[in-house]
């Protein structure tokens, strides 16, 4: 285990009693409590972490937060494996391992990285030009380049975590837990509304952590206590915002384990919480993030971020080298650079600004040489930076001879870009501020403010006050006041020097190929001039042509240098050339933090009836109806699928069988005027239908295509009983509301689903009789209760409805009962039927059963383009009244009488089954296209019949009786050949459902 | 023949318990006598009619229920209210409004068998609901005696605050009620859940 070298002597918010040992490309090392991964490898010298997308260059740690390129690793092993996440945001744990990625076989050396090399043959957009031919080949090339230019990998085993997502509602959201976060959330918490602060780090206070000290530290700590005292107040920390949308709607992503590591997982709590955050109104406190500057070699391990560097030094004790030149076009790279120093490091400030004015001074004053008008022009080192070369710059740009200075690291700063990514996704516009060189929020498209540094404001006084007052405003705004007073927070800050945009040193063309703008795409100064020189002059242009701002980190560091270099090189302003749209997330989401618990038996309800564990015991086969889980078919020990099918089918047409028809769908009607509804809205007439008596019915939409299908009962005077198709439950409640609430208002009727409130067990079978006789108080006998009537009695001593009605063409009992007692009722009519040879059956039977009496299922025999003449149901279309879709029927291709026609199909072989959905044409042909003339709707095996059956919509199928067609099967199977016949396969004239 | 039995939609389920320190208690109701009522809120004959069963004024502000000691309320739309009424209630509670009512502009329907009443109540309730509701369950926003149809997860609920501690009632469609029960119980993990028996 080595040594923390690089740890400094005191100082930072690590924990140094807490000792914790990790594993960074199968080597161990140690860090504290506190630590990130990344300040832990610095705290051991370890640069070097992954490897470049393209050129696989040796890529070192640049930053110390959200915005990191280069440090992306592969964390943990195994089903808990994540890929491609920041090592400067992953909190150290005892046990971490990580490993880098896009290394093969190893990171210090990477086979790939010939491509380096041959970085002259891969250019910006290589992959359009190079690979184009032959065009075949490019399967081929695709595998290999995405080997090659890889990120991490996806986890192989399913995902054992637990993820959550939860919704919270707010007055005010203050995005960011920095210096302005925070006074704007006291400003807004102060008020009494209720406010959500989200923070990504695991202590509130952002740029105020880098003192561990001081007036700054005893205010953040002041401020945390006050925001934590106040009841409506939340913060959340460890959550990332990283999506904006439409109506103050944002999604945050909270740690709640995932930071412990999974051997510190509990069970119970979820590694991510995806929060679904409703804000009133959304104050963006998310700061700025500092720009690199482009010189030969400034990726080279050791090349960091200047205020990175002073953030390892203030917040993790860390010294990420002893030796160091800063690169800077403004103020801010001073401060890491003086404290470099007073811990004792030798210390140079390269300034391109020819009078940097007094920090320069403060600092030659703490021994600190400043070279004003200076760039650092490249970088030296194989696998970490061990010197730059230093040359003064001419006003012109010219740059003058170069000068060797030894240094082990190199903090470069070329200003600051506000964080405006959530502004920008909220749909807010976005405005140039020359004088930084940066964009800042400009008009916004919701109730959404911007403070601080993100809204490009400079100093802490400045800040807070600005914070203060949209914290006030946001909670004004949502009903609330009584901020207080602003608070004053001195600052040892001094005014700062104005600073001199620059985005990449002068260099000859070669040169610039290593002058690196977007780190993780490995785009390069040259690669911006290639795609201005060859065209793509537009933002949008440049940014697929070279892949600027995509990747992990979309374009965090390099977005606005590489747009402000296409301008230069255009001659024109950066807002000429425009920007490019941020969109969510603002950082990579976790998919299982989408899902949610959305998984397992929680992706979709199962509706279960009430019998439902009565058919589990029976060993039911289930099947999805829609989210109902019905009995599809009972094998029995020794049964496949067809089997217990056929078994089902026969007993029900010799002794007798019972389903569960539960999920039917019920609508209740009542009111004086629903059989004027009814009227209007089947094809049949209604007024007519007695109290006691059912009557089939089929609805049409406007166009005069089959809707649906179902029974309607008059239970009395002004009261119905509707059943519809399983499917169609809600939608035809919902079609029968449309009518009543928008067209005929003046119906008195009220329609309400009663699906849920009986439990439906139908019996049928020519014993079905015998069976309810011995249950009910009824009188069965069919002068007393015919055919298409219901009645109302006890079954097996439970209050029941039983209708007479029949989907299987036998003597058949509907029998509802209140829900709670359709377990009882089904246990009852098991025991009692059994020795009259009961047998439960499912939906394929039902089917079967069904198709070999040719009734219809509406949505299988019908596709929305079907009327019921092409159904051969004529008789149940009145001409004597106006219904939904009888004026459709008229029209010149409706009426047609060569439509496709519902018809039967016998096969030539009785034992082949056609496939559903086969297509039936006239004239064979050797191959297809041949001509289709329709298709198959509903097929099956009829055990009854010993052959096969099949209905089919067929042109003009019923001038075609008795015609030989033929259905293809060309994915496989022989052509079969069947015959036209009618519908009806079984007792056409209804001598057993009458019986 | 013995008395055939009445089976609540959530009879199997097993009243397994998460955790010690229980910042959930969640209760199957007892099979409570319910009924949709339809009819017009302007008419005084309708409004004196359902005092006079439920004892309750009907609520005709949206998303309001009226509530005694053994009858709820509930606003469930413009014209339409759930009442729920003790168990003993049984369908007598349909009968005596359908006599009290008439049948010609009103429409009462049974709906106890329909419907599963979830009762969920403890510190962490309203954390758990806000799972899988996107309503403002705050108190400031949703109070005693506030009812909602919305979304819990993915069944369509009806939610109705029963009192300030608070605790809600969730009125869901039976043949849900053992995903909701079960989705519930797991949201409610991270909480600590206790399942009270009746």
């Amino acid at each position: 285990m080595s040594r923390q070298s690089f740890r400094l002597e005191g100082g930072g918010r690590i924990d140094r009693a807490r000792a914790l040992g990790f594993t960074f490309n199968g080597k161990r090392y140690q860090g504290y409590a506190g630590d990130t991964l990344a300040s832990a490898l610095l705290a051991n010298g370890v640069h070097l972490v992954g490897r470049s997308f393209k050129y696989h260059r040796p890529r070192g740690i640049l930053t110390a937060g959200v915005e990191e390129p280069n440090a992306l690793v592969q964390l943990e092993t195994g089903a808990h494996s994540q890929p491609n996440i920041r090592a400067t945001q992953i909190e150290l744990y005892d046990g971490l391992t990580a490993t880098s990625i896009n290394a093969w076989p190893n990171v210090k050396w990477d086979l790939m990285a010939v491509n380096n090399r041959l970085g002259r043959l891969l250019p910006a957009g290589f992959y359009y030009k190079t690979f184009m031919w032959p065009r075949s080949w490019w399967m081929t090339y695709e595998k290999a380049i995405r080997r090659a230019a890889g990120l991490g990998r996806a986890p192989e085993a399913a995902d054992p975590d637990r993820y959550e997502r939860q919704n919270i509602h707010c007055d005010v959201l203050v995005v960011g837990g920095g210096p302005a976060g925070l006074a704007t959330a006291l400003a807004a918490g102060r008020t009494g509304a209720r406010v959500v602060l989200v923070d990504q780090l695991p202590e509130l206070g952002g740029s105020l952590l880098d003192e561990s000290a001081g007036t700054g530290e005893a205010w953040r700590q002041s401020a945390v206590a006050e925001l934590a005292a106040m009841d409506e107040v939340t913060c959340l920390t460890r959550t990332v915002v990283t999506g904006y949308f439409d109506h103050n709607f944002l999604i945050a992503c909270e740690s709640v384990t995932d930071h412990l590591g999974h051997t510190g997982a509990q069970p119970h709590l979820p590694r991510l919480k995806l929060w679904r955050i409703r804000a009133g109104q959304v104050v963006l406190a998310t700061g700025a993030f500092e720009r690199a500057i482009g010189f030969k070699g400034n990726d080279l391990p050791g090349v960091m971020l200047a205020g990175a560097i002073g953030t390892y030094h203030a917040r993790y004790a860390v010294t990420p080298g002893r030796e160091a030149v800063f690169f800077t076009n403004n103020d801010t790279a001073y401060a890491p650079a003086m404290a470099m120093a007073a811990g004792g490091a030798r210390v140079k400030v390269a300034d391109v600004r020819t009078e940097p004015g007094a920090v320069a001074d403060r600092a030659r004053a703490v021994g600190i040489e400043v070279l004003p008008g200076h760039a650092v022009v490249s970088a030296a080192g194989h696998r970490k930076v061990r010197g730059v070369m230093v040359a003064s710059l001419g006003a012109e740009g010219q740059v003058g001879d170069p000068r060797y200075l030894r240094c082990d690291l190199v903090g470069m700063s070329g200003g600051w870009s506000p964080a405006v990514h959530l502004f920008s996704q909220s749909g807010g516009k976005l405005a140039w501020r020359a004088a930084d060189a940066c964009f800042i929020p400009g008009v916004p498209a919701q109730t959404t403010r911007v403070v601080g540094r993100a809204n490009g404001t400079i100093g802490l006084s400045a800040l807070m006050a600005e914070a203060h007052a949209a914290g006030a405003d946001a909670a004004k705004d949502a009903g609330f006041s009584g901020s207080g007073d602003a608070p004053t927070l001195e600052s040892d800050q001094p005014e700062q020097a104005p600073l001199q945009p620059f985005w990449s040193v002068p260099a000859k063309p070669k040169s610039e190929r290593k002058h690196f703008v977007d780190f993780q795409n490995d785009v390069t100064v040259g690669d911006v001039r290639l795609a201005n020189r060859e065209g793509y002059r537009s933002v949008e242009h440049l940014k697929r042509y070279t892949t600027l701002g995509m990747g992990t980190d979309q374009g965090k560091l390099g977005n606005v240098p590489g747009l402000a270099l296409l301008a230069e090189m255009q001659g024109v302003t950066v807002p000429e050339v425009g920007t490019t749209t941020f969109r969510a997330p603002f950082t990579p989401l976790n998919f299982g933090a989408m899902a949610g618990r959305d998984v397992g038996e929680f992706m979709d309800p199962a509706r279960r009836t009430p019998m439902h564990d009565l058919h589990d015991e029976a060993g039911a086969v289930f099947e999805d109806v829609g989210q109902w889980k019905r009995p599809f078919y009972y094998p029995q020990p020794g049964e496949g699928k067809d089997e217990a099918v056929n078994r089902e089918c026969r007993a029900v047409r010799n002794a007798v069988g019972m389903l569960d028809a539960t999920t039917l769908g019920k609508i209740d009607l009542q009111g004086p005027d629903v059989p004027a509804l009814l009227n209007r809205i089947y094809t049949n007439a209604w007024s007519k239908l007695e109290v006691g008596r059912s009557r089939y019915g089929l609805m049409l939409g406007e166009d005069g295509m089959v809707i649906d299908d179902g029974v309607t009962s008059r239970l009395g005077e002004n009261h119905f009983l509707m059943t519809t198709t399983t499917g169609n439950a809600a939608r035809i409640l919902g079609w029968l509301e449309e009518w009543l609430q928008t067209e005929w208002p003046e119906l008195k009727v009220y329609a309400n689903s009663v699906t849920e409130q009986y439990a439906v067990a139908v019996i049928a079978g020519p014993k079905a009789r015998d069976l309810l006789g011995e249950v009910t108080d009824l009188d069965l006998s069919a002068d007393e209760f015919p055919f298409m009537s219901w009645r109302e009695g006890t079954v097996a001593g439970i209050p029941a409805r039983v209708f007479r009605i029949s989907f299987s063409g036998e003597l058949s009992y509907e029998i509802n009962v209140p829900a709670n007692h359709g377990a009882a009722l089904w246990g009852a009519l098991m025991e009692t039927g059994e020795k009259h040879g009961i047998t439960p059956y499912g939906t394929e039977a039902m089917h079967v059963l069904r198709a070999e009496k040719g009734y219809i299922i509406v949505g299988q025999d019908t596709d929305g383009t079907v009327t019921p003449l092409d159904l051969g149901m004529d008789w149940i279309v009145s001409k004597n009244k106006d219904f939904l879709g009888k004026r459709s029927l008229t029209r010149e291709d409706t009426a047609r009488t060569d439509r496709k026609q519902l018809v039967g199909l016998l096969t030539d072989d009785p034992q082949a089954v056609l496939p559903e959905g086969g297509q039936v044409v006239e004239e064979l042909q050797d191959r297809p296209p041949m001509t289709m003339i329709g298709h198959v709707t509903s097929s099956y095996y009829s055990a009854n019949l010993g052959r096969s059956i099949a209905l089919a919509l067929i042109k003009d199928g019923r001038q075609r009786m008795g015609d030989t067609l033929h259905i293809p099967q060309p994915l496989g199977g022989p052509t079969l050949s069947a015959t036209v016949t009618e519908t009806v396969f079984i007792d056409p004239d209804g001598s057993r459902l009458n019986g | 023949m013995a008395e055939p039995r009445r089976l609540s939609s959530l009879a199997d389920e097993p009243a397994h318990v998460a955790a010690v320190e229980a910042g959930i208690v969640m209760r199957q109701a007892p099979l409570h006598a319910m009924v949709t009522l339809r009819g017009n809120a302007g008419d005084p004959v309708f409004l004196s009619g359902v005092r006079e069963i439920t004892g309750c004024d009907i609520p005709t502000d949206p998303c309001r229920a009226a509530m005694t000691t053994d009858h709820a309320v509930l606003w469930m739309g413009p014209d339409e209210w759930l009442v729920v009424a003790p168990p003993e209630a049984g369908t007598d509670l349909r009968q005596r409004l359908r006599d009290r009512l008439g049948d010609d502009r009103t429409a009462v329907v049974d709906v106890g068998d329909a419907l599963a009443i979830i009762s969920v109540g403890g510190p962490r309730a309203r954390d758990l609901l806000a799972k899988g509701c996107t309503l403002d369950l705050h108190p400031r926003t949703f109070r005693p005696g506030h009812c909602a149809n919305t979304l819990l997860a993915k069944a369509q609920v009806t939610l109705h605050q029963v009192d300030a501690a608070p605790t809600f009632s969730v009125f869901v469609s039976r043949s849900f009620a053992v995903y909701l029960w079960r989705w519930m119980l797991d949201a409610g993990l991270e909480y600590g859940v206790q399942v009270l028996q009746d």
